[in-house]
């Protein structure tokens, strides 16, 4: 395998045999920062599934100033993602730090209940991705820390159903409520403000405070040189800066979800009303597949799996573009989406996990979804101007077409100068 | 936090949490019940508004149009006023809508539908409020106008969540036949010409389409890109925007065709403050009334001299006021019809 060398905790290649004798164990701190997320999902989304309408419907509010305002939080918050997981690591409490991320974004469903005016909105919203971006990294080094090596991916996938399944439920939720209440806003928000609650207390109650490293003596003698670590001047040499470049090359050809549901639509006048269900589709292939794609990571190999996963997208983009029409591209584009982020999400963070020495797991966890979440911004920025340069279908065609000469270069890339 | 209590242990530890999630949940439900509780109260308490007794259609003489916000019985349903007694009695139609627009023959009506999925539509209606047309839009309604012959609408809708632009909004304008609710013309697709270059950037956003009286084909709109604003005149056989000025947003031609009203942002595009402002056509003379507060709405002329627009009432969210102001420098603002939105004035 391309990154044998470096795979040390039970990745691939020669320790296969050995791995598969130990039988799967679900650690009971991995289901409860998976209820975590759920709850805290179900906060998020519910409120996300209602925010344009509420402000333009409801506090006549200017939206397109919003939208400006939401890409600078999201850029804000993978910055904040990096530095949290240099916090956590360097703290060693990656807990505490996935705390303040939870309870951050708690306090600003609280202040959602107070702010009116456009700045004070425009904050809440910020603290809710600063707080995202807080936790992600240090939660995800706990799920690292506390899965057995052999299985990781498939600890991941159980996180990652949990967590997508509250995805699903927020807006449901939503809709839920604005059904008996057209105007029922504060309720939405109240209603998603206990689900944080819950989630938050369930974190500080039940996930312990694991250090993710314990230091050698040595290493906190100030004149040793640290055990090797991230180098970040020498990232290209070592197997996680081949997988960041990897990630990133493959994100740049990761179109937003956005395009393809409007290719879908374009192409096969689906009724505009049943656009928002796509988003539903997507995402209980996803719930479904998170377990059994992690779990087939782990045995057959993670980086043929968050490879694999991104032909699944380039048949969803060829699905997207090429003359069938009918219910069965739309389905099989969607179960296609879901497989892709089932391969690569929760994947790609247990492959970072694997690269870095203990006392960088989050750092490196988080260099890795920075990577994807800013690749990807990029993508979708680019990908709307040559959708409108060349039209739909050229522009999915195109991209798919690059994607598959990137999932075929993988190899090249991950392969390190030494080992190959 | 409570970790500290290790000799709980495990039951110590869930009895806080099922009492945490028993408080946070009970508290939430009692809110959602009392909310459910209020709204339905509020659906059959008298409305705040004089409601005029009389079957729902719209009157032969010269009418206000508007959605009614008047909290109690038939809130956020389109309802109409007397032009010559517009504080009098209004009659409601029992018809919902977010925003709406109308001429001599027809009504167009945005709303927004609830449901497992929340989706928006437009609607069409004849002077008795039968529904002649339906049609789904793809995202918040945000402007609707129709040109005084009845024979084309124009809908700006804010689309969420899978515009181009990955995350934000961006809008969506559309011309539609009143007749059959078939696409007359997607504006972002128009070709956009500034200075006789034509504009091909990603970005491209169109909104509140104004009709030339008496001309289905052409109109007025405000068209942005990269930051910029132009005032466009539009043809819809044509499939152009053609800018011919600045920084104007949701134009509005008087009914004489000669002024153009607008909203003009006085502070930074973060945090807009809209002016209303007035474009004399022939000599491009432009007049900034004094409305102290800032108007985000597309204003609507209540005669040659005088603009309607909407307010949204201090701390009563969901409920706004249509005002009015003369166009003439120093001219007051003074409230038109009281818990009403989208005000149209039919002739």
């Amino acid at each position: 395998m391309y990154i044998s060398v470096s795979d040390r905790n039970g990745g691939q290649g020669g320790t296969a045999l050995a791995r598969t004798s130990v039988p799967f164990r679900l650690a009971p701190t991995i289901v409860w920062l998976g209820i975590v997320s759920l709850f805290t999902d179900v906060s998020s989304e519910s409120v996300a599934a209602v925010l344009p309408l509420y402000l333009t419907g409801y506090l006549g509010l200017s939206v397109i100033a919003f939208g400006v305002l939401d890409g600078i939080n999201q850029g804000a918050g993978s910055l904040v993602r990096m530095a949290a997981g240099w916090l956590s690591d360097r703290a060693g409490r990656p807990k505490q730090v996935a705390l303040a991320g939870y309870g951050l974004s708690a306090t600003a469903r609280l202040a959602l209940l107070f702010a009116g005016g456009f700045w004070a909105l425009t904050g809440t919203m910020a603290a809710d991705r600063i707080g995202k971006g807080i936790r992600t990294a240090p939660r995800d080094a706990l799920i690292t820390v506390n899965a057995q090596p052999e299985h990781l991916a498939r600890h991941f996938g159980v996180h990652r159903m949990l967590d997508t399944i509250g995805a699903a439920l927020g807006p449901l939720l939503a809709s839920a409520i604005l059904l008996l209440i057209p105007s029922g806003y504060s309720t939405v928000f109240v209603v998603s403000l206990a689900f944080a609650v819950i989630g938050v207390a369930a974190l500080a109650l039940f996930v312990p405070d694991q250090r993710a490293v314990r230091k050698q003596p040595v290493a906190e003698d100030r004149k040793v040189k640290p055990a090797p670590g991230i180098r970040w001047a020498r990232l290209h040499h070592s197997a996680l800066g081949r997988l960041l470049l990897t990630a990133g090359v493959l994100g740049l050809l990761t179109v937003g979800d956005g395009f393809i549901y409007l290719a879908l639509q374009n192409r096969n006048s689906l009724e505009l009303q049943w656009f928002p269900m796509l988003y539903v589709g997507t995402n209980a292939v996803f719930l479904l597949l998170a377990i059994p794609l992690g779990r087939l990571a782990d045995r057959w190999g993670r980086t043929k799996v968050f490879i694999g996963g991104h032909l699944a997208l380039v048949g969803c983009y060829l699905l997207a573009s090429l003359p069938f029409t009918g219910a069965c591209a739309v389905a099989g584009c969607l179960v296609l989406l879901g497989i892709f982020y089932a391969s690569t999400d929760g994947v790609l963070t247990a492959l970072a996990s694997q690269l870095v020495t203990p006392e960088h797991l989050a750092t490196g966890i988080s260099a890795a979804q920075t990577v994807v979440a800013v690749s990807r911004m990029a993508a979708s920025a680019g990908f709307g101007v040559l959708w409108f340069a060349v039209g739909p279908t050229t522009a999915l065609v195109l991209v798919g077409g690059l994607l598959a000469l990137a999932v075929l270069g993988s190899p090249l890339l991950l392969r390190g100068p030494k080992n190959s | 936090m409570t970790l500290r209590a290790r000799p709980t242990g495990n039951k110590g530890r869930w009895a806080i949490l099922l009492l945490v999630a028993a408080i946070a949940l009970a508290g939430a439900g009692i809110f959602a019940v009392q909310a459910v509780q209020r709204f339905q109260d509020d659906r059959a308490a008298a409305s705040e508004a004089t409601l005029a007794p009389g079957g729902p259609s719209l009157p032969a003489e010269p009418f206000v149009l508007f959605r009614n916000t008047a909290s109690g019985q038939a809130y956020g349903q389109a309802a109409t006023v007397s032009l010559s007694d517009p504080s009098g009695a209004r009659s409601v139609s029992g018809v919902d809508c977010d925003r709406t627009y109308g001429s001599r023959t027809s009504v167009i009506c945005l709303r927004t539908q609830r449901g497992v999925v929340t989706r928006f539509e437009a609607s069409v209606y004849d002077r008795t409020w039968q529904q002649q047309a339906k049609w789904p839009l793809r995202g918040i309604p945000s402007r609707a106008r129709m040109d005084n012959t009845g024979t084309a609408v124009a809908t700006t809708v804010f689309v969420t969540g899978h515009s181009y632009a990955g995350a934000g909004f961006s809008t969506e304008t559309t011309i539609t036949s009143v007749k059959d609710g078939g696409e007359l013309g997607s504006l972002e697709g128009f070709v956009l010409l500034v200075n006789g270059e034509r504009i091909t950037a990603e970005d491209r956003n169109i909104w509140g389409v104004t009709f030339v009286p008496g001309q289905a084909d052409a109109f007025y709109a405000t068209a942005a890109s990269s930051g910029r604003i132009w005032l466009v005149k539009g043809s819809v056989s044509g499939r152009t925007l053609t800018a011919v000025y600045d920084g104007a947003e949701c134009p509005s031609l008087s009914p004489d065709g000669s002024r153009l009203a607008y909203k003009k942002n006085a502070a930074g595009p973060l945090d807009p403050h809209w002016n209303i402002a007035v474009l004399d056509l022939a000599d491009g003379g432009e007049t900034v009334l004094q409305e102290a507060a800032s108007v985000d709405d597309q204003v609507e002329w209540l005669d040659n001299n005088t603009l309607l627009y909407g307010l949204p009432r201090p701390g009563e969210p969901g409920d706004s006021d249509i005002w009015q102001i003369a166009v003439a420098p120093g001219s007051t603002p003074a409230v038109f019809i009281e818990h009403a939105w989208s005000p149209s004035v039919i002739r």
